[in-house]
């Protein structure tokens, strides 16, 4: 039961990386790809009906997380007090940036909120990668399974580690660039003129950065945390992860030039979750690692109560069936390239 | 007290406090759009339509700030009091987590289908996007008050081996008996925060003479529904809830009222200043015997008072607590007064041009966000000292490893924020206040393009 929750939190994030990551990535580019007001309102237009509905997967992962691994979300959230801080300042100061931007139609008070909005989805993006990278490189728990880690402390991996070293700076550098390559082919999908083909130019200049990163990430981690080949030995199904990641990076690649814009996005998407994947399945069943082996946080001495877990069951798959109805609702309602005429962003 | 347990708690405090500022408005107002949309699509009649539109656009940047402002609540359970996470995840983690996957999403998807699709859709399918809005909104409201009614009396649980607490019986935890009453009297506070505000903005239109016919429902429709979420607000929600306070936390009930001898026939205090270091009440303004009416229904009843209990089951902050409680009790008994003249002369057909009434409306736009968090004050002042009632205390809940520095620094950072949050939101809604519900304004995406 347990081991299902982990792969429903880990899915649930995925969900969200994927969804809120190309508007996340849209605003990273946004001020240099979207160079004219109008540019800039289609870009707002292409997110605005959706970005609330992404950052939501946030939202309910984390809630899912707190119901089904109590110990893990009270160990991790106090441990990462001052970075979740911070995502949450930027959360809201990037809500506020897209939605109030639209209300007064002067250009200062539309530059400001640029900038707002702009700012926070790139810091976003870098320190969503650097909570990642946390994640794996493993933090200081102790008997009393808590931690807490400073912002920073050498940059180096010391036995007090900080949120920020250098590991995880590369992954929050990747998780920036990804997100970026991620946004670009989401304004290609859904803007025409010279703001889709400036936004797949981008994309193409993404794809080297994000080649050799993929396999520097990949060379480090291992060199961080060598247990994560365990379960790829042990389970030689696992394989098929690296090897998706391989293909898709590889059709992205192939359908950006060729104009594909759904498919060069699709392929990213896949990216996306199959890197997210290959971690889940490297960490399986440790949830957060500790920097001394025997304090490990797993699924096991995390999770809430059987009974729990089995009814929140009925109700998640319920409540998941629901949701992704809405989904398909809005996003069809909302398809196709961006008009300015209808309505407002 | 630890430094660092009292930041913590202001800082939740704090944060909650500020965030419900919004969420009162939202739920109240998407009930009244309802309403508009409702008489609208019945009568056909446009001003309806254009009302509706009109609370549909503060409705939005409300909204938004109630969303933008709701994230750090989530958070906040993990990153300042994880040692109540981890105590009692598995029970209120239940309820926190239907609430993002039932209400957030469903409001999320539908919010915007409602502000930004009325072109797309027929009258009929965007009636249903406000019922939707309206029905998330309103979910989410439970959820939240199921959580916190487990706080304040704990059922359907169990006591795990590692010793936190797990779910036992689902819906014993849902439809906690506390929940059920507490959620009504809740959302008859939103609904009166609505209603209020309504009623003043259309008050303002009519002291000035502006936008006359819009006003006018305004007033009328706020007056109507605002009336009735006063008196329920009072009889029976918050009659039931001062019960269930008096048999489930009778200590609450004795500082909350500030009674610090327990005595047959005891007085119900109306104005007067709590005197701790003396046990009594200073200059008090009594009626007597009422609170043994009000509690036991019997004029004779004997009411516990604070010298029953042992001091560490004090809440700790009494006089606080007491005059939350009076403020919130004073200011309900003022909104019914205040309504029931205003639907008198509604009925009358005199409170369109009743010119010191129509100011009264106007000016009592900001008492239903005081009574509301005067309520919630009382609600949360009055379960301490305790954090899950009777079985956690709230001096073993917070992060331990937080420190009192760190809990100061975001504090701080979040006051920040807010005091910008909420010029930015009082600036807007001022513009679209001003700009009045007539015609539809020509959007800023409408105009041609301009050129950076």
């Amino acid at each position: 039961m347990a081991s299902l929750w982990f792969w429903i939190v880990a899915a649930m994030i995925a969900t969200y990386v994927v969804l809120d990551g190309f508007d996340l990535g849209a605003g990273a580019i946004y001020l240099i790809a979207a160079k004219t007001n109008d540019e800039r309102r289609r870009v707002l237009r292409a997110i605005g009906p959706v970005w609330d509905g992404n950052e939501v997967w946030l939202i309910a992962a984390g809630g899912t997380l707190y119901f089904a691994f109590p110990r893990l979300y009270a160990s991790s959230f106090s441990g990462f007090y001052l970075p979740l801080m911070i995502v949450v300042w930027l959360l809201i100061l990037r809500g506020v940036g897209i939605e109030f931007r639209s209300h007064i139609d002067h250009r200062l008070w539309q530059d400001f909120f640029d900038v707002i909005f702009s700012v926070s989805s790139i810091l976003l993006a870098i320190f969503f990668g650097a909570a990642l990278g946390n994640v794996v490189r493993g933090v200081p728990l102790d008997a009393t399974g808590y931690f807490f880690e400073p912002l920073w402390t050498s940059f180096k991996l010391s036995p007090h580690t900080g949120i920020l070293d250098w590991y995880t700076v590369l992954t929050g550098v990747v998780a920036l660039v990804t997100l970026v390559a991620h946004g670009c082919y989401y304004v290609a999908l859904k803007t025409d003129g010279d703001l889709g083909r400036r936004a797949r130019g981008f994309a193409l200049l993404c794809w080297p950065v994000q080649f050799f990163l993929t396999f520097s990430t990949l060379v480090a981690t291992y060199f961080i945390r060598p247990e994560i080949m365990h379960n790829y030995d042990r389970y030689k199904i696992g394989l098929l992860i690296p090897l998706m990641v391989v293909v898709s990076l590889a059709l992205m690649l192939w359908a950006n030039p060729k104009g594909k814009e759904k498919l060069a996005f699709v392929a990213s998407s896949l990216y996306i979750t199959f890197m997210l994947v290959g971690v889940a399945f490297g960490l399986y069943p440790v949830v957060l690692p500790a920097r001394d082996p025997q304090y490990d946080l797993t699924i096991y001495n995390t999770a809430a109560g059987l009974h729990g877990l089995k009814v929140g069951l009925v109700w998640w798959i319920f409540a998941a069936v629901l949701a992704i109805g809405y989904f398909i609702f809005v996003y069809r309602m909302f398809s196709g390239k961006v008009q300015l005429e209808e309505g407002h962003p | 007290m630890d430094s660092a347990l009292l930041i913590h708690r202001i800082h939740f405090a704090f944060t909650a406090s500020f965030h419900y500022l919004f969420p009162q408005l939202t739920m109240g107002l998407a009930l009244l759009i309802v309403v508009l949309k409702t008489i609208g699509l019945r009568r056909n009649d446009p001003v309806y339509h254009e009302a509706a539109r009109f609370w549909g656009k503060i409705f939005g940047i409300n909204f938004l700030l109630g969303v933008v402002t709701g994230i750090p609540m989530e958070f906040q359970f993990g990153t300042n009091w994880s040692h109540f996470s981890r105590y009692a995840g598995g029970v209120i983690g239940q309820t926190l987590a239907m609430e993002s996957m039932f209400a957030f999403f469903l409001e999320s998807a539908l919010v915007g289908l409602f502000l930004f699709g009325e072109k797309r859709i027929s009258p009929r399918a965007h009636w249903w996007a406000a019922v939707a809005v309206f029905a998330g909104s309103w979910l989410s409201g439970y959820f939240i008050i199921a959580t916190d009614a487990f706080m304040q009396y704990p059922v359907g649980y169990y006591t795990a081996a590692d010793g936190s607490l797990q779910l036992a019986s689902f819906w014993a935890f849902l439809f906690n008996p506390w929940a059920r009453w507490q959620y009504a009297h809740n959302m008859c506070g939103a609904v009166t925060t609505g209603a209020f505000i309504m009623t003043s903005v259309g008050a303002f239109y009519l002291l000035s003479g502006k936008f006359v016919d819009h006003a006018r429902v305004f007033v009328k429709i706020g007056v109507v529904v605002g009336f009735i979420a006063c008196v329920l607000q009072i009889f029976p929600t918050g009659d039931q809830q001062g019960k269930m306070v008096t048999d489930l936390q009778p200590v609450t009930l004795a500082a909350m009222e500030g009674l610090f001898q327990g005595q047959p026939g005891a007085p119900l205090v109306i104005v007067g200043q709590p005197n701790e270091r003396e046990g009594k009440i200073d200059n008090p303004l009594e009626v007597p015997s009422m609170l043994s009416m009000l509690t036991y229904r019997r004029w004779n009843a004997n009411v516990r008072g604070l010298d029953a209990f042992p001091r560490e089951d004090w809440p700790g902050n009494i006089p606080l607590l007491y005059y939350s409680y009076h403020i919130m009790v004073g200011l309900g008994t003022f909104f019914i007064a205040i309504m029931a003249i205003s639907a008198l002369l509604l009925w009358k057909n005199k409170l369109y041009s009743a010119r010191w009434m129509l100011w009264l409306l106007l000016l009592s736009a900001p008492f239903p966000y005081i009574a509301n968090t005067a309520g919630w004050m009382t609600a949360e002042l009055g379960r301490q000292p305790w954090l899950v009632y009777g079985l956690m205390r709230t001096a073993d809940g917070y992060s331990k490893l937080v420190s009192a520095g760190n809990g100061m620094f975001t504090l701080l950072g979040f006051m920040g924020i807010y005091m910008v949050l909420g010029i930015l939101g009082l600036f807007l809604l001022w513009r679209e206040i001003e700009h009045g519900p007539e015609s539809e304004r020509p959007l800023a995406d409408l105009k041609p393009a301009e050129a950076l």
